[in-house]
């Protein structure tokens, strides 16, 4: 006799995306408070802030901005690559964001290392012995663009954690949980068949001693059967991705377009 | 799974990304070359408006809000207003302290 029971593989696709939003909500409020000090120094110290902001390279900044915004395509392919069935191709987009936000934390060291050669760092002789609202800018550039940076480094760990995961996927776990189809099965096996009703596996006898079964299956979706809830790691960390992007969006003409 | 309750999201072509890529590089380009014109103080206004439009399209096409539930856009809307009114608030003490 066989008997069908419900796989139970439960995945809260909304749970996991709205709690990562809520996340977002945080990081934009750090950043807004950030933003908020900027604005206020701004309107107190405009000449200086004008004066201080010639000393940045516009066009390492915009060379910058267009590495962080085709990083942001690469990771949206990457899971565009996962919905349309490609895994290859979703693990090489991974990589490539993973190299562009390489090649921005290259860029922002050599920006930085020019800055403190130049002696302009927080609380340097040459800096503070200009006027105080160039103080305050290069305060919260270094202050700003440092947290910038420290998520972009966050941003890169995870998403080379994801290649990994990316790449040991297909591999889900599903359980029955004990009396829900369990109790159905009792006294029988748990067995995986062919199409054809061939047996690949069969389990022990399952009897009431049994609480739980955890079958592990490995399974890579194609286009027709995916499901969005087996990528909502990969999509919450790219909306990680992209929101720090939308802080650079603001980060680059406040700091490096007011000349 | 029970999906009556959430958008479907259909998976988006390739090509919906490059062009969402494109308008960012193109609206970079554009905010770039107004810093360079003289504006005055409608200049920052110009920078500030390309980064909200820039940014509302990562939102929408990248970051897939549009498909996403109301209560998102409604977490994204408060979090928004909390900003405005600090900023605002702060703004009227600088301004008429």
């Amino acid at each position: 006799m066989s008997q069908s029971v419900a796989l139970v593989g439960h995945r809260d696709y909304t749970g996991s995306k709205l709690g990562m939003w809520m996340f977002l909500a945080t990081e934009v409020i750090l950043f807004g408070g950030m933003f908020l000090l900027y604005a206020a120094y701004r309107s107190d110290y405009p000449g200086d802030f004008h004066a201080a902001a010639g000393e940045l390279n516009t066009l390492v900044g915009t060379v910058n901005t267009l590495i962080l915004l085709t990083s942001s395509l690469t990771m949206a392919l990457s899971i565009a690559a996962c919905h349309h069935g490609n895994r290859k191709l979703a693990m090489i987009m991974i990589l490539v964001t993973v190299i562009f936000g390489g090649a921005f934390m290259v860029n922002k060291y050599f920006e930085w290392m020019t800055k403190i050669a130049h002696g302009i760092y927080p609380s340097s002789e040459f800096l503070l012995a200009h006027p105080k609202g160039e103080i305050i800018f290069f305060g919260l550039y270094f202050t700003m663009t440092g947290i910038h940076g420290l998520h972009v480094l966050i941003g890169m760990v995870l998403l080379v954690g994801m290649f990994f995961k990316v790449m040991n996927q297909p591999n889900a776990q599903v359980s029955f949980l004990s009396g829900h189809g369990l109790q159905r099965a009792d006294g029988g096996r748990l067995a995986m068949l062919d199409p054809n009703g061939v047996p690949l596996w069969k389990s022990e006898p399952i009897d009431d001693t049994m609480e739980r079964v955890v079958v592990k299956t490995k399974y890579w979706p194609v286009k027709s059967r995916f499901r969005v809830e087996d990528f909502s790691l990969l999509e919450n960390v790219g909306l990680y991705w992209h929101i720090v992007d939308i802080i650079w969006i603001f980060l680059f003409p406040l700091f490096y377009l007011i000349t | 799974m029970n999906h009556d309750n959430e958008t479907p999201h259909e998976s988006a072509p390739y090509s919906l990304y490059l062009l969402t890529w494109l308008a960012l590089v193109l609206l970079t380009a554009t905010t770039v070359t107004v810093a360079g014109l003289n504006f005055g103080r409608l200049s920052i206004l110009v920078a500030l408006v390309i980064a909200g439009i820039k940014s509302s399209i990562v939102l929408t096409w990248f970051m897939h809000l549009r498909q996403e539930s109301k209560l998102f856009h409604m977490i994204l809307l408060v979090t928004i207003v909390v900003l405005v009114i600090a900023i605002g608030l702060t703004f009227t003490d600088i301004l008429y302290r």
